[in-house]
């Protein structure tokens, strides 16, 4: 679905992709975890094209990418229903009728069949993530990237984020790239596991392979996260 | 030489927003959808502005009035008074407020708007959803402005002119019915076809700049504060700048 081979990325003078390689399978759970800044979103933005590489390779078997940002990336001055509707509206020539039916349905999978009418100020982040994945859904995406789908979401929303994307990969194979920080929902959703440090693939696999493995800086990762929440226990 | 080759960059990137939005005018018009957006902001560049395009207008047309009726009364040449004001205004002032106004409350609220898109990602997310920023929010802007400055313009010549002929009745004694005779008199439609020529490049340059200031804002709110900014400044400095090359152009 997804593959990079050796991709390097600059900034000026900073390294942030370092000969990154690894690939996504079709309708796997592919879950890239990693400290602040080591290239996460950059990588995500690579497979979309709105990045491209210095050196290196990106390949990407699939037209249809959904990509969830953090903000949700709806527009202020239309409804939900609106902006679900905005890629049909604006690249097909769908029938209102037609348009309709794909976006009641969209919000339906979604849960926010009833909040069609509201403007994005109005509905919580968490509904405002919903109606950005209801946005991908309606266009029949096949790959949907998430960058940080429950950072900044209570505990109750973000699981229930977490189980909404589980529910779309399994019901229709949709191929999901998540980056997040929250290493237990990594662990309980992910079929792989990616963790970028320095702009390279520190390691690579399966969640059951993570906590096994002896590779120093997955020890460390995992030590630094069980840390960060000691502290805030404190 | 950093900065030299900046300007260029941003010369180049203003440039091809202009040619790139100005190939989507046609679908702008033709789709349904599309027009429905161009009427919201035709609305927002020329219905919106209206109260202080008028008060600016008004203004502009009394001081110039008072200024010239005074020099004129000094030679006892009063009763052009209607000519002066009219050719001023139809050939400079009313364009030139008309796209100081334009920069400053239309321009400005692209700018941000669109900066503000910017850095919630709105734009990567059209982009991804095959809908391009310039055919979607750049090209009715633009359009808007191109078709409501000449309006615009005309309006404030107008205005202007009888603010000015109110200032000639009441302070100067030129008799209102001669200041109107005079100032039809002596304006020729090459006078009115530069204006407007001066008012559309106007508005072009205001929606161009506008649009790309906002599509290359960065570092979050206050990169918008800047984008906005650079907007209008860089408009005033494109309205005086390509408002005395038409005038060399068409006058010598
Ligand atoms: N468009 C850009 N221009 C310049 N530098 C950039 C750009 N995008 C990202 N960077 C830099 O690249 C580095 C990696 O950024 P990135 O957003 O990918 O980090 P991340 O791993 O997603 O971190 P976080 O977990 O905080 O979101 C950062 O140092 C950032 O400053
Ligand atoms: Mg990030």
């Amino acid at each position: 679905m997804v593959s990079f081979d050796a991709v390097t990325k600059r900034f000026g003078d900073a390294v942030v992709l370092d000969g990154l390689t690894f690939s996504v399978a079709k309708g796997e759970v592919f879950v890239v975890i990693g400290p602040s800044g080591t290239g996460k979103s950059v990588a995500l933005k690579h497979i979309v094209g709105l990045l491209e590489p210095d050196s290196g390779t990106v390949r990407t078997s699939s037209d249809r990418i959904g990509y969830l940002f953090q903000s949700g990336a709806l527009l202020a001055w239309m409804t939900v229903w609106d902006n679900v509707a905005l890629p049909l509206v604006e690249t097909t020539r769908l029938s209102d009728a037609e348009i309709d039916t794909k976006v009641r349905a969209a919000l339906t999978a979604v849960g926010l069949e009833y909040d069609a009418d509201k403007y994005p100020s109005e509905i919580s982040g968490g509904m405002q993530k919903r109606a950005g994945l209801a946005r991908s859904i309606v266009r029949d995406a096949d790959i949907i990237l998430y960058d940080e789908p429950t950072s900044g979401l209570d505990p109750v929303t973000a699981r229930s984020i977490d189980r909404l994307i589980f529910r779309l990969n399994r019901e229709r194979g949709i191929t999901s790239v998540i980056v997040t920080h929250d290493l237990a929902a990594a662990l309980r959703l992910a079929d792989r596991i990616l963790l970028l440090k320095d702009g390279k693939a520190a390691f690579c696999g399966t969640p059951a392979e993570f906590l096994a493995s002896t590779e120093p800086n997955v020890a460390e990762f995992v030590s630094a996260m069980k840390g960060g929440t000691d502290e805030k226990e404190e | 030489m950093k900065d030299i080759f900046k300007l260029f960059a941003s010369v180049g990137w203003a440039g091809e927003v202009l040619v790139r939005s100005t190939l989507h005018f046609p679908s702008v018009l033709w789709r349904r959808r599309s027009r429905a957006e161009l009427v919201t902001q035709l609305y927002a560049t020329g219905i919106r502005t209206l109260p202080v395009v008028t008060v600016v207008a008004l203004f502009t047309g009394m001081i110039l009035s008072l200024q010239v009726g005074l020099e004129l009364a000094r030679f006892n040449q009063e009763m052009y008074l209607g000519a002066a004001v009219m050719l001023t205004l139809i050939r400079e002032m009313a364009p030139f407020s008309c796209g100081l106004c334009l920069a400053a409350m239309v321009g400005s609220a692209i700018a941000a708007e669109i900066g503000t898109m910017k850095v919630n990602d709105e734009i990567d997310a059209l982009v991804i959803m095959d809908i391009s920023p310039l055919r979607f929010l750049a090209a009715p802007r633009i359009l808007a402005l191109v078709l409501m400055a000449p309006l615009i313009s005309f309006y404030c010549c107008i205005i202007g002119t009888v603010g000015g002929g109110l200032v000639g009745a009441t302070q100067l004694n030129v008799d209102f019915g001669q200041y109107m005779s005079s100032a039809m008199s002596m304006a020729k439609t090459k006078d009115l076809f530069v204006g407007l020529l001066k008012a559309l490049t106007f508005g072009l340059l205001i929606g161009t700049i506008s649009v790309s200031e906002g599509l290359g804002t960065r570092l979050g709110a206050t990169g918008v504060g800047k984008a906005t900014q650079r907007a209008v400044i860089v408009s005033f400095l494109a309205i005086l700048v390509s408002g005395y090359m038409i005038t060399r152009m068409w006058y010598r």
